[in-house]
């Protein structure tokens, strides 16, 4: 008995090696080497080299000049979590419980996206909301939009484009949550004299959580980062985060700063996501 | 056709009636019909068990009842209200659900309050408790379903039907998941709990022994429609399809010629041989009829023994088979006309045994002995050996 528990757990530690392997050599080294990098001198430059000076003050210096893209990052992405939440249940919904056999045809279609490259269909969504596409226009003609009234380069678009890119990594484990429900539990709910409104509430919700938790989380840490629909679709007034650090490290040549601000925006989500999990009781995910 | 349970009158109109009424109720799927020109009248307080084989329409009579399925036509009514289009969390009906659908992700507490909650009611603490009392479940009430073991869970069920005082219980197999002895003790404390509460329950099963334990009036049902009502001995004693002789026990079945219906017996030529037939048995139309007799009522004794059965004595027959089994033995008795019969011998000691070979003489009491319309199968309902 004692032999087999003792083979099992050697097992267990066997099959542990390859991922840990792989994630020491290419999180661990990486994220030791970027709070580092966010602690040298910022003086020096990739040519000359840096000195580790221990230079804490990139930290209040770049919080005191990005803030504004830091918050408008974590508005813009609680926001198109928001939308996917809403436009991802009720699509999860349907496809759960009403699809019948187009089941299997409308979950390919969800992940159908990911055929093309992330980048041509934000390119084409620029081309979607050009200001003479024809959403623009009709947008104008049903005086939704003034004459002179854009999409490109405002909030809408680059909030739009977020829901639109990340509404798959909602939908699927929505999905799976609720596909996983015992539909006799509903009838169950409706035979205790819940109305149909009450039951999604009372049960439907409840036990779909887990899914509302993972969907919320994969879209939202993405969505946070993602620099490519704010430059796109936006304009510098719409800068998110994400091309703030891209513009520091690749045209400013600063990488202390852009160290030091991936360091912050990675312990912000950190943080909140632990206490999001917490508040949603399913700590068992972690 | 239309079958009454105990002495209330098919004709008296729906609002007069205080029971579960169903009328003409047919329910189809696709060219199928589940349920066919049902008639069902289920008098207020009683217990009655829908027993039938898998497929017969009764758990779909069921959730007709519990408003989960709409009748394709007919009418439901419950104590002279018109139900048949309710939704289901508007009518005084609850139900125990075959796999249970406890709720997992409350406790059993709020399982068993969910009901109390969603009507508002003020005294759901108590109520609770109470009812947590009755299941002897007090000191689980703050688990999750999941931690309980089946036969629990089965309780909770009840539990949370039981609470919200229904007009009507609806029980749908509710002991299939649980093993052979759990499932003895259940029915027990089920029917402890209905004559307890004193409410109507209305039981599914595929179980006879089960369904003949706990209820008052049993509806046996086949291909959509009840083919016999009545309290269970009534049933057993006196099928009237052989569907309800082969699916409630065992019956033998023997072809034969009616020759006389005059005064109380029927005479009936069974291969050669007279037997009789007390004419309140007889259910056969035309000229020809099975002959039913149940294995324990036939007597079995060597050729020209003094078996106490004075009237159908058969002879002639030859043991094929002999099966012991305590407190019974069960013999195949090949006959004259290559038919063979089965014979259960209670094992008092007082009778010899027989092994295969041995010449034998069959015979039992007329008044034992039914009499089934010849142009159904004569193996309709037959369980399998293996059926439990």
């Amino acid at each position: 008995m004692s032999e087999t528990v003792r083979k099992r757990g050697r097992t267990g530690y066997l099959l542990l090696i390859p991922g840990v392997l792989w994630l020491a050599l290419f999180f661990v080294v990486p994220l030791y080497s970027l709070v580092a990098t966010s602690l040298f001198d910022p003086s020096g430059s990739d040519t000359t080299g840096y000195s580790m000076t221990y230079h804490w003050v990139n930290y209040s210096h770049v919080i005191s000049d990005y803030w504004q893209p830091l918050v408008r990052s974590l508005a813009y992405g609680a926001l198109a979590t928001l939308f996917c939440l809403v436009l991802g249940y009720v699509l999860a919904y349907a496809i759960a419980f009403k699809a019948g056999r187009w089941k299997n045809l409308m979950l390919v279609l969800v992940i159908a996206p990911f055929f093309t490259s992330f980048l041509v269909r934000t390119l084409s969504w620029k081309l979607l909301l050009a200001d003479d596409g024809f959403i623009v226009n009709s947008l104008q003609f049903v005086h939704i939009l003034g004459a002179d009234g854009r999409l490109l380069a405002t909030p809408v678009a680059v909030i739009a484009g977020l829901t639109y890119n990340f509404l798959p990594f909602m939908v699927l484990p929505l999905y799976a949550s609720i596909d996983k429900i015992d539909p006799r539990l509903i009838e169950a709910s409706s035979d205790l004299y819940a109305n149909p409104f009450v039951g999604f509430f009372k049960v439907t919700w409840p036990l779909s959580l887990p899914g509302v938790v993972s969907g919320t989380l994969l879209t939202f840490i993405p969505a946070v980062g993602d620099y490519i629909n704010a430059e796109l679709l936006g304009s510098p007034n719409q800068r998110m985060i994400g091309s703030v650090i891209q513009s520091l490290f690749t045209n400013a040549n600063n990488y202390p700063a852009a160290g030091a601000l991936s360091v912050i925006l990675m312990a912000l989500i950190v943080v909140m996501v632990l206490f999001y999990v917490r508040r949603a009781g399913t700590e068992d995910l972690l | 056709m239309s079958q009454v349970a105990e002495q209330e009158p098919t004709t008296a109109d729906a609002e007069s009636y205080d029971g579960l009424r169903l009328r003409n109720v047919t329910k189809s799927f696709g060219a199928f019909k589940a349920v066919d020109d049902l008639d069902l009248d289920v008098p207020s307080g009683s217990f009655i068990a829908l027993l039938g084989p898998s497929g017969c329409g009764k758990t779909t009579t069921l959730r007709m009842v519990a408003g989960l399925e709409t009748p394709t036509a007919g009418s439901i009514t419950l104590g002279g209200q018109d139900i048949t289009y309710a939704k289901p969390y508007q009518r005084p009906v609850n139900t125990v659900f075959q796999s249970y659908a406890l709720f997992p992700h409350l406790d059993i507490y709020e399982n068993v309050a969910f009901g109390l909650r969603r009507r508002k009611s003020k005294e759901v603490d108590t109520a609770v408790r109470d009812m947590l009392e009755l299941v002897e479940l007090t000191s689980q009430a703050r688990k999750k379903p999941a931690q309980l073991s089946g036969g629990q869970q089965q309780r909770v069920a009840l539990a949370r039907a039981l609470i919200n005082k229904p007009e009507v219980l609806l029980l749908d197999e509710p002991l299939g998941a649980l093993d052979l002895k759990l499932r003895r003790s259940m029915q027990l404390e089920i029917k402890r709990i209905q004559t307890e509460v004193g409410l109507t329950f209305v039981h599914v099963t595929h179980d006879q022994e089960e369904a003949m334990t706990m209820a008052d009036t049993v509806a046996v049902m086949n291909a959509g429609v009840v083919e016999q009502m009545g309290a269970p001995a009534d049933l057993y004693e006196n099928p009237q399809s052989t569907f309800v002789a082969n699916f409630l026990g065992q019956s033998n079945l023997i072809e034969g010629t009616i020759q006389n219906r005059g005064g109380d017996v029927v005479t009936v030529d069974m291969h050669g041989i007279g037997v009789s037939v007390p004419t309140e048995r007889c259910h056969a139309d035309s000229d020809k009829g099975w002959v039913g007799i149940r294995p324990e009522k036939v007597l079995i004794g060597a050729p020209g023994e003094e078996l106490d059965a004075p009237g159908n004595t058969i002879p002639g027959g030859v043991v094929t088979d002999v099966s012991f089994v305590g407190v019974s033995t069960q013999y195949l008795v090949r006959m004259p006309w290559g038919q063979e019969l089965s014979v259960f011998q209670q094992n008092t000691g007082r009778h010899t045994s027989f092994v295969p070979g041995d010449k034998v003489e069959l015979s039992w009491r007329p008044e034992y002995a039914f009499l089934l319309d010849f142009s159904q199968d004569a193996s309709a309902g037959a369980q399998k050996v293996d059926a439990e």
